[in-house]
């Protein structure tokens, strides 16, 4: 039973979003290929990994898989299903204190194993009015482990305005999901310059992003 | 289901054809000018011929499945042009509601009056309790930022992409001596000759078009284009008299008016798309954008030829 049930609720929930979003990938500085790859997203709202996830093509949905927060989703037998079953995530505690794996070891097993990721480096749900909230450093060390897999930047727009925090009910307006150039780690480079990097390349694929005019200022400014 | 008029199956072949010469000059036209797949207009007239196909597939579809087929078929049109308008929009937080109900409650009931055929609710549904309705839902959390603004946009978004386009199968509930069970044909004369007003225009306009009709709205739309397309599409619109219960002056002076308000409803709705800066609405229709996109002109055209028709034709 369980191996028709999970790939229909998957199909449905695919639909829904669709229904709702009417999503479209668009690829900018990378090509959709099958190839071994870390998808890190911006994350505002729960929806996200399965908006990236329905803009992904078949053949490379097939393979890839979320990671998800398991002291979130692991709470209920219906949530639990779903993220087990139907999404097929790969599950990491983020309670440092109480956790048992090491959530890089899990990562990379999954990555070992073949699979491609998609991973949201901000860690929990960005509420407030940054474009993005700092990288947990989760994504760096992936990339020191696996240097063969392509980090691949994913800006997802407009979802948070689907469905903002504390509402139920999803309005349908028309979402983007932006495909851009990978990061690759550079030799030699330490964790918050790869990480500040890795940041502002998500950040230049959001609709939004207006290059600072700022910058030639404040390096000038007396520290 | 209805058993198809052979005027429909008679029209559906002319379309048929046209779509298969279409395709034919769009084959030659990339084989002589495009092989390699690199000029734009030419690649973007194919996908728009291969989008008419799909396009006329769901109409004759829809029309197979007689009235409950159209009504399901625009409300789910007026549901995704709804979706690219609010996109758009600067509702804030403060207008969830409101924006839920327009999408689940109010697209729903409009189209079920339509469907029910109660002439007396579905013209005065949206102008009167939405119109109402809405700004009361978006007081309840108190954001007093942009308030009319935001209402305003809420209310003309559902007036464009649901009041008005439900219009076309509104057309259905008209009554008509001597006309039973043929209005489906209504709805057919009105989307030709809107579409192919759109289409004789971008084809007069690629081949003559010189002058800028109104540059500062819409820098594709040429003189020559608007006056040729027009003029074409009132032709067409005579030689569709034997399908309408008017008579062929009768015919070409509506088809006038139909592809009139067509363009200036493009107008319009250019001037909406570049005070927010964007191309098209939408993606979802291969080569010509959104549902926004093509539907435009068939909104700002049905209610008037709705009410233009009921007024001398029909007898309720």
């Amino acid at each position: 039973m369980g191996q028709i049930i999970s790939p229909l609720v998957a199909t449905l929930v695919r639909l829904f979003a669709r229904f709702i979003t009417a999503v479209r990938g668009i690829w900018d500085g990378v090509a959709p290929v099958d190839k071994q790859r870390i998808y890190y997203a911006n994350h505002a709202s729960h929806g996200d990994f399965i908006l990236v996830w329905t803009a992904l093509p078949p053949p490379l949905r097939r393979h890839t898989r979320p990671v998800a927060g398991a002291d979130y989703w692991l709470n209920g037998r219906l949530r639990s299903w779903l993220i087990r079953d139907v999404f097929k995530a790969v599950l990491v505690d983020r309670n440092a204190d109480t956790r048992q794996d090491d959530p890089i070891e899990t990562m990379s097993q999954a990555l070992h194993s073949g699979d491609s990721l998609i991973l949201f480096p901000e860690g929990t749900r960005n509420l407030g009015d940054q474009p993005l909230q700092p990288f947990k450093s989760g994504l760096f060390h992936l990339a020191q482990a696996c240097p063969e897999v392509e980090l691949v930047p994913v800006w997802i727009a407009n979802l948070n305005r689907v469905m903002p925090k504390g509402e139920f009910v999803p309005i349908p307006l028309i979402c983007t999901v932006t495909f851009g150039e990978p990061v690759a780690l550079e030799s030699g480079e330490d964790k918050a310059a790869f990480l500040a990097r890795a940041s502002s390349a998500l950040e230049r694929l959001s609709p939004d992003y207006e290059p600072a005019e700022t910058t030639l200022d404040s390096t000038e400014s007396p520290s | 289901m209805t058993a198809l008029h052979p005027d429909l199956f008679a029209l559906l072949f002319g379309i048929g054809a046209l779509l298969v010469t279409a395709s034919l000059i769009g084959y030659v036209l990339q084989r002589r000018y495009s092989p390699r797949g690199d000029n734009a207009v030419i690649e973007n007239l194919n996908q728009r011929i291969r989008s008419w196909w799909i396009m006329v597939a769901l109409m004759a579809l829809a029309f197979l499945g007689g009235k409950t087929g159209v009504v399901i078929l625009f409300a789910f049109a007026s549901f995704s042009a709804l979706r690219e308008f609010v996109t758009l929009v600067n509702a804030r937080r403060a207008d969830h509601w409101a924006l839920a109900v327009a999408f689940f409650v109010i697209v729903p009931v409009q189209y079920y009056f339509i469907w029910i055929e109660y002439y007396g609710m579905y013209s005065i549904f949206i102008p009167v309790y939405a119109f109402l309705l809405l700004p009361i839902l978006a007081t309840l959390r108190g954001d007093s930022q942009g308030f009319l603004i935001r209402v305003a946009e809420v209310q003309w978004a559902l007036m464009i992409c649901v009041f008005c386009a439900s219009h076309v199968p509104a057309l259905l509930s008209l009554d008509i001596p001597g006309y039973e069970n043929r209005n489906v044909l209504l709805i057919a004369f009105l989307i030709v000759v809107v579409q192919l007003s759109d289409v004789l225009q971008y084809v007069w306009g690629k081949l003559l078009g010189r002058r800028k009709i109104a540059p500062r709205l819409s820098p594709s739309k040429t003189v020559e284009g608007f006056v040729g397309g027009v003029a074409s599409a009132t032709l067409v619109g005579a030689g569709l008299a034997w399908m309408t219960p008017f008579g062929v002056l009768a015919s070409a002076g509506l088809a006038l008016m139909i592809a009139f308000l067509g363009f200036l409803g493009g107008l319009v709705m250019s001037a909406i798309k570049r005070d927010r800066g964007i191309k098209d609405w939408g993606h979802l229709i291969e080569g010509h954008g959104g549902f926004i996109d093509r539907l435009d002109s068939v909104v700002f055209s049905a209610p008037i030829f709705f009410h233009v028709v009921r007024y001398f034709w029909s007898v309720t």
